[in-house]
C-alpha cells in the first residue's frame, strides 16, 4: 500500500498540532507496512525522512508531463479563488465576465507555468493564494509521481484543493482527514465562508473522509451534508516516545490548577474563570492559571478582576517548547473547558505528565480517556466542584494520575493507523 | 427424605443521594435525592413488589402451605415503603400472616459493616432485628449478610449474635470440588449452618431469564424441574436459590414471562414430589452438615470474582469506606439519633458500588444500577457529603463538651467519674 499525502506542515518546524499529528500518522502508517510520500509547502530539510519520503512544494515547478495546459487547467480551473462580487449581472453580462475571468486565469497560470512558487508553509495574509497554488504544484506532483501510489490522502482545508487536483489529474482515490472544522475555529457568526467553501468542495470530492472523533463526524454530516456512510471516525493518537517528564521546582505550596491553550471562544476560558471564581470562594491553598495568549485574552483579565480573584488567577501569556512542558510539570489539575474541540490533544500531554485532567464532553478527546473528568463546557458548578475534589481529595488524585497515564501511554498511533490503512482499502475496491 | 427447595429473595432499594456540590458542605445537611428514590420506589413497587407479593400469596394459598419462601428485606428499604409505599408493607404483612414465610435479619442499611467495625455490625444487625419485629411481629432466626458477604470472621460475629443459620455464596474458588447441594458449617463454629447459593441455577432466573441467544430459551417451569432434578441426580441434597427480588419485574420485564414462569414453578415442582420447599432456618435444621468450609477471605454473590471488590476493589473505594469508619469512635460520643441516622444511609453498600471502576467484564451490570456516569462523580459526590457529615459531628461533639464541662462544674461536689454523663446516651441509643 502507497499513499500520496499532502500536509501543510511536519516537524520540527510546526505552528499548530497538524503537523504533530501528521508525524504521527506517517510514522505509525509506516509500521503498518504503508509506504508514504508526504508533500508539504515549505520543507526546511531538517524533517525526519525515516518514515516517509519528503517532498518539498516549493522545489518543484508547476509542470505537466503528459497533459496540455488546457487540459491541465480545465481539470484544475476551481482552484482560483476569487472574491469578486457581481451584483446584479444579466446573463449575457455574467457569460462575458465569467469568460473575462478564464482568460485572465490561463494568463496568470502562463506566467506562473514552468516556475517554482516559494511557499512560506505558515497561515499568514495571503494563505489562500497559496492554497491555490499549492494545488496547482500538488497536481504537477501528482502527475510527476503517478505510478508510486495507490491512494491520496489530505490533511484539513489548507491541502484539500491539492488532493482534488491530485485526483483529477490521476484518477485515483482521494481521502481527506478532518482535524477542524470552521465550525470549531469561530463562533456561528464569524466564519469564514472561503474556508467553509473549500472544506465541503473537499469533503464532497472525497472518497472517503476521515475525522478525528465522533463530535467531528457529527459536524461533517449535519453541517456539511456528507453522507454518514462516507465518514469514518479514526481517533488522534498521540506519541511519547523519547519523552522523559521534567522535575520542576516548586516555588508555591498551593495547589495549581491549568488552564493552557489559545484564548479564544472556542477554548472557553470565561468557564474556567468562572469555576475558578467558585472554588476560591470555598478554599484557601489553590492558584489558577491561564497560559496562552489570544483573542480574548483582555477580556478575560478584565473578568478575573472583575470577580475578585486577581490574587489567586494567573496569566503566563504565551509559552513555547519546554515551558509547555514545564507549565503542566507544575500543575496538579489541567482543564480543559473547550466549546468545540475536534480532538484536544493536551489533556494527553497532562495526563501523560500524570496530572489528572478536567475536559468537556464537547471535545473528540472525551470519546477516548476513560479516565479524564468529564464535564459540560457550561456547567461551572460541575467543573468547580472536580476542580475542588482534585484539590482536596488526595486518593482520588493518586488514582486519576496513576490510571490516567496508563492510559494515555496506551493510546498508540498504530492502533489509529491501522483503521487508517482499513480506509485506504476500502476506497481501492 | 425429599430433597429440598430453598428459595430465597432479596429486597433492597438503596438511599441514593443528591447531587451534592462541594459549596453545599457545611451549609445544606440534607444529603438526599428524595425525588429519584421515590420515583424509583414507586416504579419497583408497581412493576414487581405488589404484583409478585400477590403473586406469591397466591401460590401459598393455592398449595395449602407447601409453598414456602424467605425474604430480606433491608431497613432503608423497610423506610422507603413506609415513606412512599406502605401498601407494600401490608402485602408483606399479608405473606406473613401464611406461616409459609421467613424473614431474614441482615444489616439494617445493607451496609459492610461485618468487614469494618464489630459494634457497627452489632448495632446494625439488632435494629434490623428490632424492625422486623415491630413490622412483622416476627423474630428472624437465620441471618444473610450484605451481598451474601460471609468469611471466618463475619461468621463468628454472626454466631455470638445468636444466629444458627446463615446464607452465602457458593463460591467455585471456595468449594472445589465441593458443591453447593449440601448444608456446611463454619469452620470454627461448627454451631453456624450455612447455606449456599447454586449460582447457576439461581443465575439461570435472575440474569438469563429473557437472554435470547441463551440455548435454554425460553425458560419454562419444566425445563427448570428438569434441571434442577438433574441437580438432584447427581447428588444434590439442597438447591438454593437465591436472587434479588428486582428480578421479577424490574430486571426482567413482565413481558418476558418471568411472572408466568413463577406462576407456574410451584405447582410444577409439587406434583413432581422430588423437592419440597424449605425456608432457611428449617433447611439448616432438616439438613446434616456435610463438611466444614474454611473462607479466610470474604466472597460475596458479586461479580465474577466472587469477593468484595465489586465496593472496596480501588482506592477510591477504599479511601471513602476508611474515612467513612474512621467516624465510628467519634460518633459514640455523639448522641444525636440524627446523626447516627445519616450515618447509616452513608454505610450502605451501593455508594461504594456507584464507585467500582471494572468496566469491562460486569460493567454493564454495573452501570445498570448506577445513578452516576462515573466513578469519579459517585467518589466526589459522596465525598462531599462526608465532608460535610465530618463537620456536623466535630460541632456536635464540640457543643456535647461544652455541655459536659458545663454540667461537670455543677456536679463537681458530688464528684462523679468523668465517664459516666458519657455513658448514658450510648444506651439510650
Amino acid at each position: 500500500m502507497r499513499v500520496l499525502m499532502f500536509g501543510w506542515e511536519f516537524p520540527p518546524h510546526i505552528a499548530g498540532g497538524l503537523g504533530t499529528a501528521c508525524y504521527g500518522i506517517v510514522k505509525g502508517l509506516a509500521a503498518n507496512g504503508v509506504d508514504t510520500i508526504f508533500v508539504m509547502p515549505s520543507a526546511s530539510g531538517d524533517e525526519d525522512q525515516s518514515a516517509a519520503r519528503i517532498i518539498n512544494a516549493s522545489d518543484v515547478a508547476v509542470d505537466t508531463v503528459s497533459t496540455s495546459v488546457d487540459e491541465f487547467l480545465d481539470r484544475v480551473k476551481f482552484v482560483h479563488i476569487g472574491s469578486n462580487m457581481i451584483p446584479y449581472a444579466n446573463p449575457e453580462e455574467f457569460s462575458s465576465l465569467v469568460e473575462e475571468e478564464r482568460l485572465r486565469q490561463v494568463k496568470d497560470f502562463r506566467i506562473s507555468y514552468g516556475q517554482k512558487y516559494k511557499f512560506s508553509g505558515k497561515y499568514g495574509a495571503n494563505l489562500m493564494e497559496e492554497v491555490a497554488r499549492y494545488a496547482m504544484v500538488g497536481g504537477t506532483i501528482a502527475l510527476q509521481h503517478k505510478d508510486e501510489f495507490d491512494v491520496i490522502h489530505a490533511h484539513d482545508w489548507l491541502t484539500y484543493y491539492a488532493g482534488i487536483a491530485a485526483k483529477e489529474l490521476t484518477g485515483k482515490p482521494l481521502v481527506v482527514h478532518v482535524h477542524a472544522t470552521s465550525y470549531d475555529r469561530g463562533s456561528e457568526e464569524n466564519i469564514d465562508t472561503r474556508v467553509l467553501a473549500i472544506e465541503k468542495r473537499g469533503m464532497e470530492a472525497a472518497d472517503k473522509v476521515v475525522a478525528v472523533s465522533d463530535l467531528t463526524r457529527g459536524i461533517c454530516i449535519n453541517r456539511y451534508g456528507i453522507d454518514p456512510d462516507k465518514v469514518v471516525t479514526v481517533h488522534n493518537a498521540v506519541d511519547f516516545s523519547g519523552r522523559e517528564n521534567i522535575q520542576v521546582e516548586r516555588g508555591v505550596k498551593d495547589k495549581v490548577v491549568t488552564f493552557l491553550g489559545r484564548i479564544t471562544f472556542q477554548k472557553g476560558p470565561e468557564y474556567f474563570i468562572e469555576a475558578a471564581a467558585k472554588v476560591l470562594k470555598r478554599t484557601k491553598g489553590v492558584r489558577f492559571v491561564m497560559a496562552g495568549s489570544g483573542d480574548m485574552m483582555s477580556r478575560a483579565i478584565r473578568q478575573v478582576a472583575r470577580m475578585g480573584i486577581s490574587d489567586r488567577f494567573h496569566f503566563t501569556g504565551f509559552l513555547r517548547g519546554a515551558d509547555v512542558q514545564k507549565m503542566f510539570a507544575l500543575s496538579d489539575v489541567y482543564v480543559m473547558p473547550s466549546v468545540s474541540e475536534p480532538f484536544g490533544i493536551s489533556p494527553l500531554e497532562a495526563m501523560r505528565t500524570g496530572v489528572p485532567s478536567i475536559i468537556s464532553k464537547q471535545s473528540g478527546a472525551a470519546e477516548v480517556l476513560r479516565y479524564a473528568f468529564k464535564v459540560d463546557f457550561w456547567d461551572v458548578d460541575a467543573m468547580a466542584d472536580d476542580i475542588y475534589a482534585l484539590v482536596n481529595y488526595p486518593a482520588l488524585t493518586a488514582f486519576a494520575a496513576r490510571e490516567g497515564y496508563d492510559e494515555v501511554n496506551a493510546l498508540k498511533w498504530t492502533g489509529a493507523t491501522a483503521r487508517l490503512k482499513q480506509v485506504y482499502e476500502s476506497v481501492l475496491k | 427424605m425429599k430433597k429440598s427447595i430453598c428459595l430465597y429473595f432479596q429486597v433492597h432499594q438503596p438511599t441514593r443521594l443528591r447531587l451534592y456540590r462541594f459549596f453545599d458542605i457545611g451549609k445544606d445537611s440534607h444529603y438526599y435525592d428524595d425525588f429519584a428514590n421515590r420515583t424509583i420506589l414507586r416504579r419497583i413497587a408497581d412493576k414487581c413488589y405488589l404484583p409478585m407479593n400477590a403473586l406469591m400469596l397466591e401460590a401459598i394459598k393455592a398449595h395449602g402451605g407447601q409453598f414456602r419462601i424467605a425474604y430480606s428485606i433491608s431497613g432503608s428499604a423497610l423506610e422507603q415503603f413506609e415513606r412512599y409505599a406502605p401498601e407494600v408493607i401490608d402485602s408483606f404483612k399479608a405473606l406473613s400472616d401464611t406461616g409459609c414465610v421467613e424473614f431474614l435479619a441482615e444489616t439494617y442499611y445493607h451496609s459492610l459493616a461485618s468487614l469494618a467495625s464489630y459494634s457497627e455490625f452489632e448495632h446494625q444487625v439488632l435494629k434490623h432485628k428490632a424492625a422486623i419485629e415491630r413490622i412483622f411481629g416476627v423474630t428472624p432466626t437465620a441471618f444473610r449478610n450484605t451481598e451474601l458477604i460471609y468469611s471466618d470472621s463475619i461468621g463468628q460475629q454472626v454466631c455470638s449474635l445468636g444466629f444458627k443459620t446463615m446464607l452465602t455464596e457458593g463460591a467455585k474458588h471456595i468449594l472445589g470440588w465441593k458443591s453447593p447441594g449440601f448444608v456446611y458449617s463454619d469452620a470454627s463454629e461448627p454451631r453456624l449452618k450455612l447455606l449456599l447459593r447454586n449460582w447457576g441455577l439461581s443465575d439461570d432466573v435472575a440474569f438469563r431469564f429473557s437472554n435470547r441467544s441463551w440455548d435454554q430459551w425460553p425458560l419454562t417451569a419444566e425445563k427448570f424441574l428438569s434441571s434442577l432434578k438433574a441437580a438432584a441426580a447427581s447428588g444434590d441434597e439442597i438447591v438454593n436459590l437465591f436472587m434479588d427480588y428486582e428480578t421479577f419485574g424490574e430486571h426482567q420485564s413482565e413481558g418476558s414471562g418471568i411472572f408466568d414462569f413463577m406462576r407456574a414453578l410451584p405447582g410444577a415442582v409439587i406434583s413432581d414430589g422430588t423437592f419440597e420447599f424449605v425456608t432457611p432456618t428449617k433447611a439448616a435444621r432438616k439438613h446434616k452438615v456435610s463438611d466444614e468450609l474454611d473462607v479466610p477471605d470474604p466472597i460475596s454473590w458479586a461479580d465474577e470474582e466472587r469477593d468484595v471488590t465489586a465496593w472496596l476493589g480501588n482506592e477510591l473505594q477504599q479511601e471513602a469506606y476508611n474515612k467513612l469508619y474512621a467516624l465510628v469512635e467519634k460518633l459514640s460520643l455523639a448522641q444525636d439519633p440524627v446523626l447516627w441516622e445519616d450515618f447509616g444511609h452513608l454505610q450502605e453498600s451501593d455508594h461504594f458500588y456507584y464507585m467500582c471502576t471494572k468496566f469491562f467484564s460486569d460493567g454493564e451490570v454495573h452501570k445498570y444500577f448506577n445513578p452516576y456516569d462515573t466513578p469519579y462523580e459517585a467518589f466526589i459526590n459522596y465525598m462531599n457529603v462526608l465532608s460535610d457529615f465530618k463537620i456536623r459531628l466535630d460541632d456536635a461533639i464540640s457543643h456535647g463538651d461544652i455541655k459536659f464541662a458545663a454540667r461537670k462544674e455543677i456536679e463537681a461536689p458530688i464528684a462523679a467519674p468523668s465517664k459516666k454523663p458519657r455513658k448514658k446516651p450510648v444506651k439510650k441509643k
